[in-house]
């Protein structure tokens, strides 16, 4: 029933694209105004839905890219076939209107106050979305928490957030791995995510990490499994799958 | 996206709230066939089945089914021998 939404229901909404901000070749930032936001936690979503002119209604689901308190951010990659993203990450221009619901979700989410349990993320592709989020939660709350983040990409330039992952950060470590192409004079790792990487870059379970495992369906199976193998209990790897990726 | 691409609950926590009205990712439930107990998030889903299919991640039956129809959604809950919301 419009016009009887109360607060706290999940209802659809016009928010306004006040920034777009490209990430790489094909991945891009959408910063919103949503008028009514009750605020979010680090790792939630929000639902975009797109009406074409015939009534038909596309409906998908983003992680939140910024951090709680900060404007309200997706980042969306562009899907070769895709039927929502390619509107998302080529069409869209500050001051156009997108329909969302949100916030969502409340397992995928780091609350911020986790004692002194070390937090470990891992990343696969845009999977690095809601862990980024984490992270700018961390530095805005003062957490001291030593945070590493594990970020499997297929090239360097597909790295996204590459800057200001690089912008150095007291008790954050970030540990690339380059599936692909690796530039000359590469010293980070290569190929892809697997028992011998996890063990080298997880903190020790002896440590009472939290993890948090976040990309394309293969990519989320082999590290939580891999983690589980480390020692790290089933329910302290939280894992968040996603489709329609290239393969990273 | 692939018609075989699996993902996990977190990706129908929109259509969950929808549906129960609360967040729901973190409900957990009973798997009727195996009895295993699981949030609702750590599901195996499917987005593009004839319908929206979450499956027990332990033993891969169906714990709930969604059809929508223009705005109405009928759901098929026969797969949860029961579900907590927190």
């Amino acid at each position: 029933m419009a016009g009887t939404a109360v607060r706290g229901r999940l209802t659809w909404q016009v928010a306004a694209v006040d920034a777009v901000t490209d990430e790489t070749a094909s991945v891009r930032t959408i910063q919103l105004s949503v008028p009514d936001w009750a605020g979010h936690q680090a790792g939630q979503h929000l639902d975009v839905r797109l009406t074409a002119d015939d009534g038909y209604r596309a409906e998908r689901s983003y992680s939140i890219a910024s951090a709680p308190g900060e404007p309200v951010a997706i980042t969306v990659e562009r899907l070769t076939d895709g039927e929502v993203s390619p509107y998302l990450t080529r069409e869209l221009r500050p001051g156009d209107e997108l329909e969302i619901r949100g916030p969502i979700g409340g397992y995928f989410v780091w609350p911020g106050n986790d004692g002194t349990a070390p937090l470990l993320l891992v990343a696969g592709g845009s999977g690095v979305v809601p862990l980024r989020s984490m992270l700018r939660h961390r530095r805005n709350s003062g957490s001291t928490v030593p945070v590493r983040l594990l970020y499997s990409a297929r090239s360097l330039p597909d790295v996204i957030y590459h800057a200001e992952l690089d912008q150095p950060s007291r008790g954050v470590e970030i540990i690339y791995t380059l599936t692909r192409i690796q530039p000359p004079g590469w010293t980070g790792h290569a190929g892809r995510v697997d028992a011998t990487l996890l063990a080298e870059a997880a903190w020790s379970p002896a440590e009472a990490p939290v993890a948090y495992v976040c990309g394309p369906t293969p990519f989320v199976e082999t590290a939580a499994a891999g983690l589980v193998a480390l020692g790290y209990p089933a329910q302290r790897v939280k894992t968040e799958r996603f489709g329609g990726a290239e393969p990273s | 996206m692939d018609l075989t691409d699996a993902l996990d609950g977190n990706a129908i926590g929109g259509l969950l709230y929808e549906i129960f009205d609360a967040e729901m990712t973190t409900a957990v439930g009973i798997c009727a066939a195996c009895g295993a107990a699981g949030q609702l998030a750590e599901g195996v889903v499917y987005l593009r089945a004839p319908g929206t299919i979450l499956r027990c991640r332990n033993c891969g039956a169906v714990l709930l089914a969604v059809v929508r129809h223009r705005e109405l959604n009928c759901v098929d809950l026969q797969g949860l021998a029961a579900l907590e919301a927190h």
